[in-house]
């Protein structure tokens, strides 16, 4: 047998569906309503169902019956969202509810009748409160096992402990088929064809012959038409602020005071964390100046964070916000009178967590002092930049430079990227190690080997690629030796050779050598990133005109601008562009 | 036999100890790989010179990056990254500030982990602190826009390398620093002519000046990018194209393109 069931108070809405429904749609309870599904009724209103509507009718025999029925659509989600504030009301009188679905809550029993005195007391409280709060009707039972209890709330029956057999006996086998989700239509049909029509006769057959004439579920249902439970109710835990905060009385306006109250700060939440076998991958830092003004920001990190990670964070975070006040307030740095602003309230909170069992260093000392040192003033620059102020790259697919690499802020998981994944950990990109030729051509060798793996990008302009990519093209003309501006026809060819070039309205400089057009027209099926035109190098003499031209909004391009004076006036210029829309534009310099 | 109980012992205790070593190598090799993006290569990074890429060792004085050292780099991205690459690829670790339109791809390519390079590419008017916070942790610092520094700055940036044992590579001028290396730029090499072909290589003329053992101003060739992306050696690349000649333009192989 098993142990008895424990003493299961179930609360079950009426037609929930349609309930939600009616209150989502602003249709008036008088009306007769029902939520219909693939064409048949799923559930009616009482008002209906005084008409004629039932479950499983189609809905235009629904509406022969009921010529005024007011038709609505099933929506799961609705059904929850609605129903989460009859869980509130519950949840206020007493803990532990379980959502078994949206219509149908269960929590155990005995917390509420013994504080409420009896169970009649109980139901009466929970079924006022439920309308008083919600204005949704609802019916109470309390049986030995969720089944049972279930069954008693749509009857509306307490049933006594231990009597939960009789109760169900005298049942129809069809209740074992209510529940939606569930679908014992064969087992029912099967089991009234046997002349076993209620869930007693059902019940009186031995175990054994059960599990092995129909199988694991009719295992089940028999289970519960016995009043067993086939499982206890898991609690619905109402969700806990994983947060601490400090009222700091003086207000910190120094930095090392700031850093002491967040180290004790700290420890309280990591014990609060702790406690719940959790650690921390994103820390909530909120404060509060004493002019009132909330300053926030969420620090994500690659790992969970340990206590003294969390010390720093808060430090780094408290240093950035005084000293950005005390800029903004004219002031010293470092030097400050107690009575301008500062910090009144510091909280804390765990915005993301993960079971404390991730944060385990690796076993044969892999994170490495080196990898910390990097990892903690890369975060030190995220204190006085933003988390946006620092990057890591991750290599991707695409043709053109600048859609390849994708930035990723520092602390983000990095996504592993084809290129080093391809190449694996021991290539090291292929750097040759001893000049000459035998080297270079070994490493193109491999290079080209590995390159087989890489999932393929044809029209991808192969290494060198450029080592400078604007940020916004640069617009440039091209000429051809007579003076006629070189376009590219609609064969993806040039009108003619280019023999002359100005860099965004500079003076003319000469074209040395170019290769291309590579035809490039890819995501044509997209109207806003997708782009078809061609790629061209091409070489231009006299670079220092180039550089100032070009690189205008380029720190790179600075510096070679005031460098200029020492490249020789035979240097050439190479520059990867794009022509767009019979546009010609400097995409990158090989500079 | 007594003289050979202790040898097979040692021999025996040395084959465990082999055994062992061999081991925690694969175990290690395995959590790295494991661990994704933090493998850390192994770290023979405590040498006082940080590595460079062999066509560029005979270049520099000492043959690397000197730790604590500031080293200018003049006219050319292409130049930092084949600087940087190495000792990246060795695990150091590299921060590029100030330099949004770096090639990514092409960092890559030189031989650069992207997984161990920090892009700061707008540290505004917080540079100084950035660049310092940096140099605290990160192997390489490559600073871009140092001009409007003020000579006090500077100064200070060059003492928190040299106190922490970073590597300062401004980008363009640099009052006070121990190395210049400027690259000449000169022929790239793999334009047939007409179109054909495409840009492989460059043959670039490295002049490094600085003070102390520097003074001279070396001068060496290097390909700069080699025919991978990496820096190489001057010799011509198998299977590249011939120089571009400027005077024989393009006429013809427009009329090859035309004929075809």
């Amino acid at each position: 047998m098993g142990e008895p069931p424990p003493r299961i108070l179930a609360l079950w809405c009426p037609d929930w569906p349609v309930v939600a429904a009616v209150a989502a749609a602003g249709v008036g309870r008088h009306r007769p309503a029902a939520v219909v599904v693939a064409n048949r009724v799923l559930a009616c209103s009482a008002v209906a169902r005084a008409q004629g509507v039932r479950r499983g009718l189609r809905r235009r025999e629904a509406q022969a019956r009921c010529p005024e029925l007011v038709v609505l659509g099933a929506d799961s989600e609705r059904d929850a969202r609605l129903f989460e504030q009859v869980a509130v009301a519950v949840e206020e009188l007493a803990p532990g509810v379980e959502v078994v679905r949206p219509g149908l809550i269960a929590l155990l029993a005995q917390g509420p009748v013994g504080y409420f005195g009896g169970t009649r007391p109980v139901a009466e409280r929970l079924i006022d409160h439920v309308a008083g709060r919600t204005g949704v009707e609802c019916q109470i039972g309390i049986a030995d096992g969720l089944f049972a209890a279930t069954l008693a709330a749509h009857r509306g029956v307490l049933v006594e402990p231990g009597r939960v057999e009789e109760f169900l006996a005298p049942l129809s086998v069809d209740e074992l088929d209510r529940e939606p989700g569930v679908d014992r239509a064969e087992l029912i049909d099967l089991l009234r064809r046997l002349g076993l029509r209620s869930l007693g006769a059902f019940a009186r057959l031995p175990a054994s012959d059960v599990a092995s004439r129909f199988g694991a579920d009719a295992v089940l249902a028999h289970r519960l038409s016995r009043g067993l439970d086939p499982r206890p109710p898991a609690r619905r835990r109402p969700p806990e602020e994983l947060a601490v905060a400090l009222e700091l009385d003086p207000p910190v306006t120094r930095v090392d005071a700031a850093a002491f109250a967040s180290r004790a700060l700290a420890e309280r939440l990591h014990r609060l964390l702790a406690g719940h076998g959790l650690a921390c991958t994103r820390l909530g830092i909120q404060a509060r100046t004493l002019d009132g003004v909330e300053l926030s920001r969420v620090w994500r990190c690659a790992e969970p964070l340990t206590p003294a990670g969390t010390v720093d964070r808060v430090r780094w975070q408290l240093e950035a916000w005084l000293t950005r006040e005390l800029i903004r307030r004219g002031e010293p740095v470092g030097e400050v009178g107690a009575e301008s602003g500062g910090i009144g309230l510091l909280r804390l909170s765990g915005e993301e967590v993960v079971t404390a069992g991730a944060l385990q260093l690796g076993l044969w000392g892999d994170v490495g002092a080196a990898d910390e040192r990097a990892g903690r003033a890369l975060v030190r620059v995220q204190a006085l930049l933003g988390p946006e102020g620092v990057f890591t790259a991750v290599l991707g697919g695409g043709r053109d430079p600048a859609e390849r690499a994708r930035l990723v802020p520092w602390g983000d998981e990095r996504p592993a990227s084809d290129v080093e994944l391809a190449m694996g950990p021991g290539m090291g990109l292929g750097v040759p190690t001893v000049g000459g030729s035998a080297s270079a051509a070994g490493t193109v060798r491999a290079r080209g080997s590995d390159a087989g793996e890489l999932p393929p990008w044809p029209g991808r302009l192969p290494a060198p690629s450029p080592t400078t990519v604007l940020a916004r093209p640069v617009p440039i003309e091209l000429w051809d030796s007579s003076g006629n501006p070189v376009r590219v026809t609609d064969r993806y060819l040039l009108t003619s050779a280019p023999a002359s070039a100005a860099v965004d309205g500079g003076r003319p400089v000469p074209v040395h050598g170019w290769a291309g057009p590579w035809p490039l027209d890819q995501r044509w099926w997209d109207t806003t990133a997708g782009w078809r035109g061609s790629r061209l190098q091409v070489l231009l003499g006299g670079s220092a005109g180039i550089g100032e031209g070009v690189a205008v909004d380029s720190a790179v391009g600075r510096a070679a601008g005031h460098g200029g004076a020492r490249v020789a006036e035979s240097a050439d210029a190479a520059l990867l562009l794009f022509c767009r829309d019979g546009r010609w534009s400097v995409a990158g310099l090989y500079d | 036999m007594v003289g050979v109980e202790p040898a097979a012992d040692e021999r025996a205790a040395r084959l465990h100890e082999a055994r062992l070593h061999e081991a925690r190598s694969v175990l290690g090799r395995a959590t790295r790989a494991w661990g994704g993006q933090r493998a850390s290569a192994p770290s023979v990074l405590d040498e006082r010179v940080l590595p460079v890429a062999g066509p560029l060792r005979s270049a520099l004085p000492g043959g690397g990056l000197r730790r604590g050292g500031v080293i200018a780099v003049r006219s050319s991205t292409g130049l930092l990254l084949a600087l940087l690459a190495e000792a990246s690829a060795e695990g150091a670790w590299c921060a590029l500030v100030g330099l949004p339109e770096v090639g990514l791809v092409a960092a890559a390519e030189a031989g650069l982990a992207l997984s161990r390079v920090a892009l700061v590419p707008r540290p505004g008017a917080d540079l100084v602190a950035v660049t310092a916070a940096l140099l605290d942790g990160v192997d390489l610092v490559a600073v871009a826009g140092v001009e409007r520094l003020r000579a006090g700055d500077r100064q200070r940036l060059a003492a928190r390398a040299r106190h922490r044992g970073a590597v300062l590579l401004p980008v363009g001028r640099w009052p006070g620093a121990d190395l210049e290396v400027a690259a000449v730029a000169g022929q790239w090499q793999g334009l047939v002519g007409g179109g054909a072909g495409r840009l492989r290589c460059r043959k670039v003329k490295l002049r490094v000046s600085g003070r102390g053992a520097a003074h001279r101003g070396r001068a060496t060739s290097v390909l700069l990018p080699g025919p991978n992306g990496a820096v190489a050696g001057v010799e011509w690349p198998v299977g590249g194209g011939r120089p571009v000649d400027p005077g024989r333009s393009a006429e013809a192989g427009v009329s090859e393109r035309a004929a075809g």
